[in-house]
């Protein structure tokens, strides 16, 4: 596919080459702004992909659920390192 | 399905400024990548497509090729194994509590899914219909707001014609008037006139009558006495003479 040459910053992440990936990290918007700007983005396309549809089903929701409950656990491994049964893997 | 009351609920969220500038923000990308933004492109049938409810399928899809249909459900197993053996996910209390939720949760989902799920199909159709409804009266308003102009242009092309005939009308007044008045002089003159020739009429008569009368009164003064005896005796003689042929013819 023979696009317009785009900057390698502006690229989407999946199209980035490996090579490529440290350039693209450093080109983007790290400003308080821009940070703001790509949660909404993702925020977005989330919303849009699977929520704001007409006949949604239970995955936009349970996504979001699964993903609190893993975050909350990675949170308090820490403590759960506690309740292990075996000391030694 | 519980996303669906997610969308009705963030619908009516859409006053707090939570959820709205986030959508016409979009609404907004959309417009400058594509030509237009009326009419607003309907909202998609379906959303992103999950298997078992949490894992999206483009995972699925991604690992398709290299390790066909059952990729996906050996990652999960050697992940979870690995999980297990190393304890990185510990099994203690919390693991049944999450295990009885888990079950109640997805029996409650499988059975009560597909009635939530119309539940709020109905609220949005209702929503949709009442919309839909203000829109539709909206355009019949304005089609007859159209047909109504359109009869007014037409009305004021007639005012052309109506102008005219008031026009006619003035004008036939005004000529109206003209005449009477013209009657009216041509009266007052002719009797104007006629008055002149009775008065000279009346002088032409009183010199007449009175030349007359004088001649007559001269006449009269002039015939003597004697003049009027020789000539009774003469009309005497006359009617004697008269009498005789009278009676010869009789």
């Amino acid at each position: 596919m023979a696009d317009r040459p785009v900057a390698i910053a502006e690229k989407r992440l999946m199209d980035v080459k490996l090579g490529e990936l440290g350039t693209w990290i450093g080109g983007r918007d790290f400003t308080p702004n821009g940070l703001i700007a790509s949660l909404r983005k993702g925020h977005d396309r989330y919303y849009n992909k699977y929520i704001n549809v007409k006949k949604g089903g239970i995955g936009g929701v349970a996504m979001l659920l699964v993903g609190y409950v893993a975050l909350s656990y990675m949170w308090e491994y820490d403590h759960i390192k506690h309740d292990r049964w075996r000391k030694y893997h | 399905m519980l996303s669906r009351l997610v969308f009705v609920s963030a619908n009516a969220l859409k006053g707090s400024g939570h959820f709205g500038p986030g959508l016409v923000q979009a609404s907004r990308s959309l417009q400058t990548s594509s030509q237009s933004l009326a009419p607003v492109p309907p909202l998609p049938e379906k959303g992103g497509k999950t298997r078992h409810g949490i894992i999206p399928e483009e995972l699925f899809q991604l690992l398709y090729p290299k390790t066909g249909v059952t990729g996906p459900y050996m990652l999960g197993t050697g992940l979870l194994v690995y999980m297990l053996s190393k304890e990185i996910y510990v099994i203690n209390h919390e693991t049944f509590v999450a295990a009885s939720i888990g079950a109640v949760l997805i029996y409650g989902i499988k059975k009560f899914g597909p009635d939530v799920a119309a539940f709020a199909d109905k609220l949005n159709e209702e929503k949709v219909s009442k919309a839909q409804e203000v829109k539709d009266l909206a355009m019949t308003n304005l089609t007859q707001a159209i047909e109504d102009e359109k009869k007014e242009q037409w009305r004021v092309e007639g005012r052309s014609m109506l102008f005219d005939a008031k026009r006619n009308n003035v004008a036939m007044i005004l000529e109206t008037n003209y005449r009477e008045r013209l009657h009216m002089v041509t009266n007052e003159v002719k009797r104007r006139l006629d008055y002149q020739i009775a008065l000279q009429d009346l002088h032409r008569r009183m010199e007449q009558e009175h030349m007359v009368n004088w001649v007559e009164k001269s006449v009269i003064g002039s015939i003597t006495p004697q003049q009027e005896k020789q000539s009774i005796a003469k009309c005497i003689t006359d009617l004697k003479a008269l009498a005789k042929t009278a009676q010869a013819t009789a």
